[in-house]
């Protein structure tokens, strides 16, 4: 049976634990390991930061809209700004690439997106915003067990 | 949800003791924070205790970077104790245990920076 959600919020700092925690609250029903909750959550907060500081520029006023997918034991996530959208994705995705050293970024954030997650898509268009899409499928071991 | 953050000061060592989760909210404070402690009190060391951090992300490897490139300036050392395994992944993923020490507990930090 599929399963949606859909959570809009202002870009604000105080908004990311509010996104990872409301994200597996929703993820907690397929019984995920204890590893999935925290790389799903992980992964939330790597792109809602990323709207917030690089979509966003950390200017308060505009909104990350996510949405949540389950069916199976599989989860879709969508992870979307109407921020300044990316000039370079590929360079973008470079890990220790980021575009605000002085803001002390690590550059790691896609890098672990995309270990956390099979799948990782980025679609962005300069002055229109970015939306990131991320598959994952959980192992379903006590489901087999039984 | 948020970071608590406790600092104690020990010869020219800093120790910052992290409960709770370190994202990008959480790592300003702590940067500002321990920015403030390294200048003010003629920091050398830093010992960072992660045992009770539940939760952290890229920013909180880009705020321990930071402090690492600081007490480096200062030709200091940086060892972060009681990682565990969720974090570990982190730090092992962005290469950053090739530069900053790890350490079991608090106590065999402070003895290798000679501080019993």
């Amino acid at each position: 049976m599929k399963n949606e959600m859909n959570l809009q919020f202002s870009a604000l700092s105080q908004n990311e634990s509010f996104a990872r925690v409301t994200v597996a609250a929703f993820i907690a029903q397929l019984d995920p390991t204890v590893d999935e909750l925290t790389e799903i959550k992980t992964v939330v907060s790597e792109a809602v930061t990323n709207s917030i500081i690089h979509g966003y520029e950390n200017s308060h006023d505009g909104k990350v809209y996510i949405s949540v997918v389950l069916e199976d034991n599989f989860v879709e996530l969508v992870i979307r700004d109407k921020g300044v959208g990316i000039q370079d994705i590929d360079e973008a995705r470079q890990p220790l690439y980021t575009s605000k050293p002085e803001l002390e970024r690590s550059g790691m954030g896609f890098t672990i997106m995309e270990n956390f997650m099979d799948e990782v898509e980025v679609r962005s268009e300069p002055g229109f915003g970015t939306e990131i899409r991320m598959k994952k499928h959980l192992l379903k071991s006590k489901a087999l067990c039984n | 949800m948020s970071l608590n953050i406790e600092m104690e000061v020990k010869n020219d060592i800093l120790c910052i003791r992290l409960d709770g989760e370190l994202d990008h909210h959480a790592a300003d404070e702590l940067r500002q924070r321990a920015t403030s402690a390294i200048e003010e009190q003629n920091i050398r060391n830093i010992v960072l205790n992660l045992e009770h951090l539940t939760f952290m992300d890229s920013s909180g490897l880009g705020v321990v970077l930071g402090r690492y490139k600081h007490i480096k300036q200062l030709h200091g050392e940086m060892i972060v104790c009681a990682v565990t395994p969720p974090i570990k992944r982190l730090f092992d993923m962005s290469g950053l245990f090739k530069i900053v020490r790890l350490e079991q507990s608090e106590e065999n930090a402070l003895e290798r920076l000679g501080v019993a």
